[in-house]
């Protein structure tokens, strides 16, 4: 049974359909990344996922049970976790405290995830008390990507995670991805810089006008002459 | 020496007292706002409504205070702002939450609680009338006249049971929020809520819970300034008219979602009230030899019928000047 399955999924704001039937499956140990021209219903897929917009038509499943349009706070007890591309921390919070936030939904101690967390990224150990909205670019990632690791999701959706990071950071970002992916959590995320992220993913998600263009492994993508064409700028 | 003692007893008590009435109602205005971000107009009403529980459960047991040398209105606090506290809960949930759900714009449900404002007045205008009530009635309010050690001072300080009560509440309910907003889990989802909503609900934190621990502190603590000055002045169903507008002030001057903002907005307010009424003929007189004018009899800046005014003044002013408050609240 697949961890994640996306099927004909059909979705988007108030009366205007931005999603026409979108299909993904994410096994447990994979790195799955969506990429896309602008509009195509990258980010909007990652929402509708998640429960912040409404899927009229289709199904979701996590570990074969059926996810559509639930809460997110029921998602994220069922160990799954949201990182947004933009305002993804809580500005006038400490580091610690915007981890703890991740970890709202636990009753028990989670100690141990934050030195998991801590160990994931150690430039955000020597600043668990500084406030979060003093970091810079990439570090504010890593406190984002943090908080939701915080329940030990069994699948996290990144969107974007490198947008608007130096090419320095986005390599520390893909690694750490890769990272956390071999530690058992499987990854969903939306990438603008397809090449790279198809490079570390295990499955690639071309999306065009809200529907699968091209589904296939990231490599097979990569060598795939009309993917380069049209979306990998050649 | 008298002069200053006067003066203590005119601006430095008056001030403190009336400044931690401010800082309560504000704090309440200022946690709303950063949860809800609506400006809730029937905050000053939620006041009139916990000094009215508090008046209601001292008819129903007016010894309870006596027996153990409080004030019982005081003693009968904790129902009342557990009255008040679950009336605010309620009226967010018959009010304001379906507002909310169908995503209406923050302008509508500014209205909606002007509308519960009234709505509040009335119902509290049917069940006691619409005179001042004293809310004393098994006792008599305490009052302090403690004489100085120094020569020239033969006036008394002078302190009243409320004041001294309320000075203690509001310590305690400070050091009390500080430690909720800072240490308790639900208090940091608190702040999370208010630095990013959405990011909130992505993070698994349940939303209506954090509404309604918001509620619950700001109906409890307009509960206790409502109820503290009626004892202290006397209970009157319009209470609510002469606080909303200095409450608001100080949310506002203090940077609004900023609950330490707000608290020293509320003294900031206070204290530009009791200075501006305060006649300064009194401090000046034992140097009238020196000065080159005459002293005339009454020397303030406004005289107290028109206290209302200052705040009012201090409000747009730094509406204008600095509209995110002194400590860099959100702008409304």
């Amino acid at each position: 049974m697949a961890l994640f399955e996306a099927t004909n999924v059909h979705g988007g704001y108030g009366g205007m359909n931005i999603l026409n039937g979108v299909n993904m499956t994410v096994e447990a140990d994979e790195i799955g990344v969506i990429v896309g021209p602008n509009g195509a219903g990258k980010s909007t897929m990652l929402k509708a996922i998640f429960g912040l917009l409404k899927v009229s038509e289709g199904c979701i499943k996590l570990r074969g049970e059926e996810i559509t349009n639930a809460d997110p706070v029921e998602l994220v007890k069922r160990k799954m976790a949201f990182v947004p591309q933009e305002k993804n921390i809580f500005p006038s919070m400490s580091v610690q405290e915007n981890l703890e936030m991740g970890a709202f939904s636990c009753k028990d101690s989670f100690a141990h995830m934050l030195d998991q967390v801590y160990g994931f990224f150690p430039p955000l150990a020597d600043k668990r008390q500084q406030p979060a909205g003093e970091l810079s670019g990439g570090q504010r990632q890593m406190v984002a990507m943090g908080r939701a690791l915080m329940t030990e999701p069994s699948l996290i959706l990144l969107d974007e995670p490198t947008a608007g990071l130096s090419p320095m950071y986005m390599a520390e970002i893909f690694e750490r991805i890769i990272t956390i992916n071999k530690a058992g959590v499987g990854i969903l995320m939306v990438e603008q810089h397809a090449k790279q992220a198809l490079k570390i993913a295990h499955k690639g998600f071309v999306l065009v006008a809200g529907q699968n263009r091209f589904t296939d492994t990231g490599e097979n993508l990569i060598n795939d002459p009309e993917v380069a064409k049209a979306f990998l700028g050649g | 020496m008298n002069e200053l003692v006067f003066f203590v007893n005119n601006v430095v008590i008056s001030g403190l007292t009336i400044g931690s009435i401010y800082a309560l109602g504000a704090v309440g205005i200022t946690l709303i706002f950063s949860i809800l971000r609506f400006a809730h107009f029937a905050h000053a009403d939620l006041m009139t409504l916990g000094a009215f529980f508090a008046f209601f459960l001292t008819t129903l047991f007016p010894a309870a205070g006596p027996a153990i040398g409080l004030p019982t209105a005081f003693v009968m606090l904790p129902f009342a702002m557990a009255l008040t506290a679950l009336s605010a809960v309620y009226i967010d949930k018959a009010f304001y939450r379906p507002l909310r759900s169908h995503g209406v714009k923050p302008i509508v449900i500014v209205m909606a609680s002007l509308g519960v404002t009234l709505m509040l007045q009335g119902l509290i205008r049917m069940f006691m009338g619409t005179g001042a009530r004293n809310m004393y009635i098994d006792d008599r309010k305490g009052i302090h006249r403690i004489d100085l050690p120094f020569d020239l001072a033969n006036r008394p300080l002078v302190l009243t049971d409320p004041q001294i009560l309320l000075l203690l509440f509001l310590v305690v309910a400070v050091i009390a929020l500080h430690l909720f907003l800072t240490r308790s889990r639900l208090g940091k989802a608190m702040r999370a809520m208010s630095d990013n909503p959405d990011l909130a609900r992505v993070s698994g934190i349940n939303t209506d819970t954090v509404v309604k621990v918001t509620w619950v502190i700001a109906g409890c603590l307009a509960a206790a300034a409502g109820t503290l000055l009626s004892l202290d002045v006397s209970l009157k169903p319009d209470l609510s008219f002469h606080l909303l507008l200095p409450i608001f002030a100080a949310a506002i001057v203090g940077g609004v979602g900023h609950p330490y903002g707000a608290l020293a907005g509320g003294f900031v307010i206070g204290f530009a009230e009791t200075l501006s009424v305060f006649n300064w003929s009194v401090l000046l007189r034992p140097l009238r030899d020196y000065l080159w004018f005459d002293l005339p009899a009454n020397l303030s800046f406004v005289s107290s019928e028109y206290k209302i005014t200052v705040p009012f003044f201090i409000l747009l002013a730094i509406l204008v000047w600095r509209p995110t408050g002194l400590f860099k609240g959100k702008v409304l």
